[in-house]
């Protein structure tokens, strides 16, 4: 909302020398964000005085443009210029090339003299042209940056003006007012009102409000004005749609009178387009008093008003030229030739006012917030009116905005008021909100007497009665929020100060700290980090191609995903089903700033769909729902799991003086998924895998010892890194950390330490080629026996000496007995044991 | 020492034709060999020098061994001055011997380290530095915080139900305020399921799910349809506060965040509330905090919204608003790493730069 101080003036006590920035300081502590300045001032500065043309000469140009060769007197006649700027005349008659024609000699007009300065920074000075010393400017609206208006000079003559010669123009025409931009919220529907911005700003500098509501006397109805009937068929929840309408008519308006120009400035400056007369005055009227009017052209009405909601099938030409189909949820205007507006949100083209219309009949009426917001949603008409009834007008307000609109018809459009008057409809008014004693002083932390608290109700309108045990509060009528005691707390801590309430800091009971996934969250996120990861945060938004490749059951198949139904990009329409499409970006990004060896990380959810999917219906508010309803809800989310992934490319580190870089291989994206199991303690079974997006021969399926399937890692597509302009040999691995966590154990059971000595023996084992290594190990594990403390494979060998599509692996055993020190025979007999197991599985043989 | 051949090959040999024995009861010419070997001891530059200085004078067949040999000849009368004047010259010439050697070998230990010097300013750095993402430490130590007062971290799903969204919080369907929160809703709309505009929906559970009284922060992504620019991001990150117990007051709202304010920007910090309006609470605030550690000076900055829980969001929940009430709070976190740290554009904070990252390290 915008107000322009001169306005905001009129109700209220805003010190002459208050600026637009020292408004807004004040409106902030009532609860207003400071938005904007507008200050025409700011870009647009004199001498700019009013002229009257003595002369004007067409002269052909060369070029083929005819200038005119002015005259044009800028002080009174028979008084000298006072002003001494280079170029001003002291004659007080200044020459002036002009190159429009839409003026005659005797108009009196807008001079810019040598010296000013108009909107853009275009700076006014004596210059050479066509022949002359052309020492000023007549100006057009446009060049004063009041309009549009391609049509020339402005003649003051059009706005009804006779102003003196020498006139300070930029007073004239309003450009010396600013306007203050604050920010209303949406429970504070008054606040879109000189009216209500006014008592806000007296509650905020504890002075005096005039109520512009008072200044205007309803005249007495001498009978029914035009026929209202309020018919509405459907309310929505039981609200009927409008209950207030009332019906003024003026006849014999002239309708193409001038706007005067305290008007259309106040409206520029509050962000409105002068049109004309008549809807200038409707808008005025509105920004005044927060009441949306809306003007029929009563020549054009045929019969009796008719507020009701549309039947099916139903059409109308809306004022902006489209002709709109109807819901039944509409709440329309109509007269017996059917819809003539949609109420409260934009009229109908049949009968609006135009430069021909003579007789007005003025609306004023109250319509229901949700009727009004969902007309606009549904029509997609968000409108200065709308606005105002979606979060809700004033209902006793109807009667006199619709007479201050009369009054401004008759005074500047010369119309006849007529005496008869419409007002249909009745307004339940809002019941009376208890307020106990001592309950605001509670919420709030600080003591509030009673003289405060019924001082503050009082002061923003409400009326306040002290009964037993507390105050009945009755709201205003423009006050919609306030029906709660937490509401009317808000008003007395608003109005006393919140700068005033104290500071208490409460005990919280004995907290059980971070929960055991937070701790191992946090844990594994600093273990990778410090293993040499850099973390990333990538938006969760991917194309179904990414989710298609990365996002992968464990039978090969794509997830299913789900689509945003309003993406900021149709391209980038999904939620991820997999944390690699956004590292892969992000990695290519790098790349493409000169950075090519990488290892990053993130760890964010994934978006899995299951069979269900949502609730149907919502429950309402302000109610707990049942538990079968509440279970429904929990149940109607998908599945997303805390997925961790990396991607690596290039070569681990710098090259430095003694120090080989080493490329980042298959291994490495084994290893950090290794790492995030191992920093929770849980084992990881490492498994020849296949992924569409991976290698497929470096692909590990990444499982629990149960079996599930928790991630992949490996080598990506090298088909795929080409596509998506990735470096060859570039690794990653995903994992579910959720399902790796929960896996962790809660209690760690020591294991006895022996401190016999140690026996090792190597064994070098040959088998076929596609027996994984890890599968011989667990052999030779199971093989060996108790005695057995550890095995490793420390070497891998293909090639001379061994049979073709096999291979050689090499174990170190380590066995030591827990109650005595072994002999060699006793190792040597678990050796063989285990390569005999190994033996029977897999053929395998010694070396 | 390394006995390298050729200089064992340079080394005088010591023949009986050339050397006259001494007598070993010859004071003079045993004096003669001491001194000689003294000298030589003594003008050994190098421990192998010095060996060579060793066998010439202390060997087998130096003066001095062949002297001390004679003594075994001598009458028997003789053979204890013979034994003290040689006993006592070899012992000279030993500790001599002694002592050059320990200079020697220190002066070598000294210069075979010099010669391993190297320029440790050449050093690489063998492990790679990882980073943690700014936005995520930040986060992390807004958790300790509130951990250390006792409060419990909360956690929710982004996708969210509509209801605990919009509606649990006293979101009216057609109000306003609801259009505010410009929202991303995923297909079909018949699910009403959207991404969460703010961690609220996990007060909203935390309420159903905890037992009373419950202090918990809630942190995480959060989601708004803003076009990525200089100040905005659809995807951004903010903690949300909530307290719920018997007797809680505005003032304890100002307390908690004044007491959080000082741990996150220094004892200086303050904060200050204006007036508000948010569905889910009432009364609702803006809250400032006083940075004292602002660029280009202390100053208010605004960093969120706050106010006491509306009762319709206590109803929600199954609690009872007469028996117990409850405050809120709710911040940003992009907004705290640009205030806090300095970060001018919100296209740093997501577009995953590793110089970025980087530079924070494991710190913020």
């Amino acid at each position: 909302m915008r107000i322009p101080l001169t306005w905001l003036r009129e109700y209220a006590q805003v010190p002459a020398t208050a600026t637009a920035e020292d408004v807004m300081t004040d409106l902030v502590k009532v609860g207003f964000e400071e938005e904007d300045v507008h200050r025409p001032l700011d870009e647009i500065s004199g001498p700019i005085v009013v002229g009257q043309v003595l002369s004007k000469e067409p002269e052909a140009q060369s070029n083929g443009k005819t200038i005119n060769w002015c005259s044009v007197r800028v002080v009174p006649e028979g008084t000298a210029q006072t002003l001494d700027i280079e170029g001003i005349d002291p004659s007080g008659v200044q020459g002036i090339v002009c190159g429009a024609h839409n003026f005659e000699v005797g108009d009196k007009v807008v001079v810019t003299l040598p010296g000013a300065v108009l909107p853009g920074d275009f700076r006014i000075s004596p210059r050479k042209t066509y022949g002359h010393v052309s020492a000023g400017m007549i100006a057009s609206v446009r060049e004063l940056g009041i309009g549009d208006d391609h049509d020339g000079i402005l003649v003051l003559s059009t706005l009804g003006l006779d102003p003196e010669l020498g006139t300070d123009a930029l007073a004239l025409l309003g450009l010396d007012d600013e306007a203050a931009e604050i920010n209303v919220t949406p429970d504070r529907g008054y606040a879109f009102s000189i009216r209500g911005v006014a008592r806000e700003y007296a509650h905020a500098t504890d002075s005096v409000f005039t109520d512009p509501a008072s200044l205007v006397s309803v005249s007495p109805a001498t009978g029914d004005g035009h026929g209202v009937v309020l018919a509405d068929q459907a309310p929505i929840y039981g609200k009927d749609g409008c209950d207030r309408f009332v019906a003024r008519t003026v006849s014999g308006i002239n309708a193409s009178a001038p706007v005067p120009t305290w008007m259309s400035s106040r409206l520029r400056l509050a962000g409105i387009r002068s049109i004309s007369l008549a809807v200038d005055i409707s808008n005025y009227v509105m920004l005044e008093l927060g009441q949306p009017l809306h003007f029929y052209d009563a020549d054009k009405l045929a019969g009796d008003i008719v507020v009701r909601r549309a039947a099916a099938g139903e059409t109308l030409k809306t004022l902006d030229g489209k002709v709109r189909k109807l819901d039944t949820e509409d709440l329309l205007i109509t007269d017996s030739s059917g819809p003539i507006g949609i109420a409260g949100v934009m009229g109908g083209a049949s009968t609006e006012v135009t430069s021909a219309t003579v007789n007005v009949l003025v609306e004023a009426a109250h319509f229901e917030e949700i009727t009004i917001a969902r007309s606009r949603r549904r029509h997609k008409l968000p409108s200065e009116a709308s606005k105002r009834f979606e979060r809700g007008v004033d209902t006793q307000i109807a009667d006199v905005a619709a007479q201050r609109a009369v009054n401004l018809l008759v005074e500047l459009a010369g119309g006849t008021e007529e005496t008869t008057a419409t007002d249909a409809g009745s307004v339940v008014p809002a019941p009376p909100v208890f307020l106990p004693s001592g309950f605001t002083s509670g919420r709030i932390g600080m003591e509030f007497t009673q003289a405060q608290v019924m001082g503050s109700l009082t002061d923003l309108g409400a009326r306040v009665e002290k009964v037993d045990g507390g105050y009945s509060v009755t709201a205003p009528s423009w006050r919609y929020d306030l029906v709660t005691k937490e509401d009317l707390t808000e008003e007395v801590a608003r109005l006393v100060g919140y700068d005033l309430i104290p500071s208490t800091l409460p005990t919280a009971p004995p907290g059980r700290g971070y929960s055991r996934a937070q701790q191992q969250r946090r844990r594994v996120v600093q273990a990778l980090a410090d293993s040499g990861l850099t973390e990333i945060l990538a938006y969760p938004f991917v194309s179904k191609v990414s989710n298609d490749t990365f996002g992968v059951a464990e039978a090969g198949a794509p997830l299913a995903a789900i689509k945003l139904a309003n993406p900021l990009s149709e391209e980038f329409g999904f939620l991820r089903t997999s944390v690699l499409p956004g590292l892969i970006e992000i990695a290519k990004r790098n790349h493409s700033r000169g950075f090519h060896d990488l290892a990053l990380f993130e760890s964010g959810l994934v978006f899995l769909p299951g069979a269900e999917m949502g609730t149907a219906s919502i429950p309402p508010l302000g109610a707990k729902p049942s538990d079968e309803v509440l279970d429904a809800l929990y149940d109607g989310i998908p599945y997303q799991p805390l997925t961790i992934a990396a991607v690596f490319t290039g070569k681990d580190t710098p090259a430095a003086p003694a120090h080989t870089p080493r490329a980042w291989d298959w291994a490495d994206a084994i290893d950090a998924a290794h790492l995030v199991a191992d920093v929770v303690g849980v084992d990881l079974v490492v498994e020849q895998g296949s992924h569409q997006a991976f290698h497929p021969g470096r692909a590990a399926v990444l499982k629990l010892r149960s079996g599930e399937v928790v991630g992949h890692a490996g080598e990506l597509h090298p088909k795929l890194l080409a596509e998506l302009n990735m470096p060859a040999r570039s690794v990653a691995m995903e994992i579910n950390a959720d399902k790796v966590f929960a896996e962790a154990a809660d209690v760690i059971v020591a294991k006895p330490i022996s401190t016999f000595p140690l026996a090792t023996q190597d064994v070098a084992l040959v088998v076929p080629a596609q027996i994984p290594a890890q599968t011989v190990l667990e052999t030779l594990r199971e093989g060996a026996g108790e005695l057995l403390e550890d095995v490793a494979l420390f070497d891998e060998y293909q090639g001379k000496g061994i049979p073709e599509g096999h291979k050689s692996l090499a174990f170190g055993l380590r066995f030591r007995a827990t109650d005595r020190t072994l002999t060699a025979d006793e190792a040597s007999a678990a050796r063989a044991s285990a390569v005999e197991l190994a033996a029977e599985r897999f053929g395998a043989t010694q070396r | 020492m390394s006995k390298m051949p050729h200089e064992t090959a340079e080394m005088p040999e010591p023949t009986t034709e050339t050397i006259a024995v001494p007598d070993p009861l010859d004071e003079a010419a045993i004096g003669t060999a001491v001194e000689n070997a003294l000298g030589a001891i003594a003008a050994a530059a190098t421990l192998d020098e010095l060996k060579t200085a060793r066998l010439a004078h202390t060997g087998e067949k130096s003066p001095l061994s062949l002297a001390n040999r004679e003594i075994g000849g001598l009458a028997k009368e003789f053979k204890a001055a013979a034994g003290k004047l040689m006993g006592g010259s070899r012992g000279r010439v030993a500790k001599a011997l002694a002592a050059r050697t320990e200079v020697l070998e220190a002066e070598d230990a000294a210069r075979i380290l010099l010669e391993e010097t190297v320029d440790v300013t050449a050093a690489p750095r063998r492990r790679r530095a990882g980073a943690r993402h700014p936005l995520s430490t930040l986060q992390d130590r807004v958790c300790d915080i509130f951990v250390g007062m006792g409060w419990e971290i909360a956690e929710g799903p982004e996708l969210e139900s509509e209801w605990f969204n919009f509606d649990a919080l006293n979101f009216a369907p057609d109000h306003p305020a609801r259009e505010m929160q410009d929202t991303f809703f995923v297909e079909p709309p018949e699910a009403h399921l959207l991404l969460r505009t703010h961690t609220s929906p996990v007060q909203v559970r935390s309420m159903l799910e905890r037992e009373l009284p419950v202090y918990v922060l809630c942190p995480g992504k959060v989601f708004r349809t803003d076009e990525l620019d200089a100040t905005h991001t659809p995807v951004f990150h903010q903690f949300e506060g909530l307290a719920i117990d018997k007797d809680l007051s505005m003032a304890d709202l100002v307390g908690t965040l004044e007491h959080f304010t000082r741990q996150m920007f220094g004892d200086e910090a303050k904060v200050r509330i204006r007036p508000n309006f948010f569905p889910f609470t009432e009364p609702s605030a803006e809250l400032d905090i006083w940075h004292p550690g602002a660029k280009g000076g202390p100053r208010w900055i605004e960093w969120g919204g706050c106010g006491m829980v509306n009762p319709n969001v206590l109803r929600a929940a199954g609690i009872d608003p007469d028996e117990y009430s409850g405050f809120a709070f709710g911040m940003g976190i992009e907004r705290a790493l640009m205030f806090r740290n300095e970060v001018s554009d919100m296209h740093d904070m997501i577009e995953g730069d590793v110089r970025f990252s980087e530079h924070f390290g494991m710190e913020i």
